[in-house]
């Protein structure tokens, strides 16, 4: 059914558009056309630009002192990878491992530059050189991700949360550290190492504690966010699969000419079921109006055996008042299948800004309210005396023969 | 609602439901005061079907695979039909009846209707009259209770004082007789105000009808 579609497409971004009204895809690192890590023809892709160009921009880009490269680091990062076509393409889908060939080669051209730049006097000296190959390698290392759990998430995504990844990052910080300690070992004498490190150290808790619980609640919202994603999504799949089913077979039921308790079973179950299918989540304040009237429905309908339609215009919070209207209602309710001989039960409430009204009505048998307001116990304390016990009103229209309907009226500030 | 008011005698009904024991069901009640021409369970079956067979009215389940209700509206829209359509759906969701008469329904009942509303609901849509349960009203109350924000088109984006007293009616489990009879005007009066708030709601950009509207993927 049609909530098939919709509910799917809740985890679809919302595509935003190009200039000409087609719709635009989202930034995703590319599988299957890449060079390094996919940026470029992933931006391409985006922006409806040849990759190639991508490429040279990001050259040109990365002469101006580097600018290039960080663009490029960046986007690799905060780009989720673009979701794998199941069994589409297989060689698409496979992790980018390189070849034998193409590691010498990458390897060769590494060792020409730096052969390059020691001949050409740009070495920047050993003191500089081994700290930034330990740094380069434990930067891989961090960031560097298992080929299953990399799809469409993005790498700040994996190393926050991936609990294989906790070996990795602690492995890839060592080596940063240890790169650091190199280069400050190198740079100034051993003698003072010491106080260099205390100093570090002192900046490093510094920071720590300013930005600490920022990047922990950070953390946090993001697990929290992705735990409610995936909640959402599963009960959205269930809903979509319950009404295909058995909210069908239910509706059914009521249909066929079956006994009346049959049916009214049917009907408590297919209001629980979609109260928790379609209900709004608890809201922190408490307890809601609306969902006070709709299980007192739902329970007169399982004691009466009527069908009780519940209309809520509004809502408002449940306080003691509140609730004195709901019982009100829920005895006008039950009176109406007990005596009036009727099969449906309409009830309509709706919350204004001064005061809450509330009818009760059904198409029944009506009666004299003069005649039988003695022995109606039911009318006169549980609805008309409750009502005014908190600073509301309540009235009975009935006539024999034309139904009854019991209008309560609850100010929202007490008189 | 009471069926004694019209009888749907010979009004054409096409059937559209994807679950076939439920389109049967209907079948088999209808078919004592209405003429099936046809029933189907795509929506693909759903537009032939009806530009083929050209029914009065048309009842249309709201969730359906590919396209739902709205795709079956558009697609008999496109061939230039004139049949009406009277949504019917187990959902009582406020997006999907906001949505589906948006889409251009002349009503919405539930599927828990008794036979013999379902039939008088038929013939009222016959008519060129709209059908508001007490369920949809309460939706639209809802949708145009807030005043606070500022109409764009005051003419579509507000309820007059008596099409909301109607409204309050009909949600209070009252027939269109009952409320003409309370206001002291005509059944006629009481159609030209549905009618007047049905438009209203497919016409209107108020942000609550948009916004459900667009929660479904609708507009």
């Amino acid at each position: 059914m049609c909530e098939h579609a919709a509910m799917a497409q809740v985890s679809v971004p919302r595509a935003r558009t190009t200039m000409d009204g087609a719709p635009r895809p989202r930034l995703e690192r590319s599988r299957s056309d890449r060079v390094i890590g996919g940026v470029a023809s992933g931006i391409g892709h985006h922006l409806g630009v040849e990759p190639t160009t991508v490429r040279v921009a990001f050259v040109l880009l990365s002469l101006a002192f580097g600018f290039g490269i960080v663009v490029y680091l960046l986007t690799w990062l905060l780009a989720p990878l673009e979701a794998a076509e199941p069994a589409a393409n297989p060689v698409a889908q496979r992790v980018f491992r390189p070849t034998l060939s193409q590691a010498l080669g990458a390897a060769l051209i590494l060792v020409g530059v730096v052969i390059v730049l020691f001949v050409s006097g740009f070495w920047f000296g050993e003191a500089f050189a081994w700290p930034v190959t330990l740094g380069a390698i434990g930067f891989a290392i961090l960031w560097a991700r298992s080929g299953e759990d990399r799809r469409g998430r993005s790498a700040v995504d994996v190393v926050i949360s991936g609990r294989r990844s906790i070996t990795r990052v602690a492995i890839g910080s060592l080596l940063i550290l240890g790169a650091m300690t190199i280069f400050l070992a190198n740079s100034y004498s051993l003698s003072t190492a010491g106080p260099m490190l205390l100093a570090a150290l002192v900046a490093i808790g510094g920071l720590g504690l300013i930005g600490g619980p920022w990047i922990w609640s950070v953390g946090r919202d993001l697990i929290d966010e992705r735990s409610s994603r995936i909640r959402t999504e599963e009960r959205a799949e269930m809903a979509a699969h319950l009404h295909d089913s058995v909210l069908q077979t239910l509706a059914l039921i009521q249909r066929a000419p079956a006994p009346r308790e049959m049916a009214s079973l049917a009907r408590t179950q297919e209001r629980e079921l979609r109260a928790w299918l379609y209900g709004r989540a608890p809201t922190l304040a408490g307890a809601r109006l609306r969902d006070a009237i709709d299980s007192m429905a739902g329970r007169a309908e399982r004691d009466q055996q009527v069908k009780v339609e519940a209309i809520v215009v509004g809502d408002a919070d449940l306080d003691e008042r509140a609730r004195a209207l709901v019982a009100a209602v829920g005895e006008a309710t039950l009176n109406a299948g007990r005596h009036s001989g009727a099969t449906e039960v309409s009830v309509y409430v709706e919350v204004e800004d001064d005061a809450i009204s509330a009818y009760v009505r059904d198409h029944g048998t009506g009666f004299e309210p003069e005649a039988v307001a003695t022995d109606r116990r039911g009318i006169a304390d549980s609805i008309v005396g409750r009502m005014e016990r908190h600073g509301g009103t309540a009235q009975v229209n009935s006539r024999p023969g034309a139904g009854t309907e019991i209008v309560m009226r609850l100010p929202r500030k007490p008189a | 609602m009471t069926a004694s008011t019209r009888a749907a005698a010979g009004v054409s009904v096409f059937v559209v439901d994807d679950h076939e024991l439920f389109r049967s069901g209907v079948r088999s009640e209808l078919s004592r005061t209405c003429r099936i021409v046809g029933d189907a369970g795509t929506v693909e079956q759903a537009v032939a079907g009806i530009v083929r067979a050209d029914p009065d009215v048309v009842l249309l389940d709201v969730h359906m695979p590919a396209g739902g209700g709205r795709g079956v509206i558009d697609g008999v829209r496109a061939e230039g039909s004139r049949a009406q359509f009277l949504a019917l759906s187990v959902s009582d969701a406020a997006e999907d009846v906001i949505g589906i008469i948006r889409a251009g329904a002349r009503g919405y009942v539930t599927k828990s209707i008794s036979a013999d509303e379902l039939v008088a609901a038929v013939q009222r849509v016959h008519d060129g009259d709209v059908v508001f349960s007490p369920r949809l009203a309460g939706f639209v109350l809802d949708a145009f209770a807030s005043e606070a924000d500022q109409p764009i088109d005051p003419e579509l984006d507000l309820l007059t004082a008596r099409e909301r007293e109607t409204l309050r009616f009909i949600a209070r489990g009252y027939t269109y007789k009952e409320v003409a009879s309370e206001l002291h005007i005509s059944v006629k009066t009481v159609e030209t105000h549905v009618s007047a708030v049905l438009r209203k709601l497919q016409l209107s950009n108020r942000y609550e009808l948009t916004r459900w509207a667009s929660d479904r993927r609708l507009v």
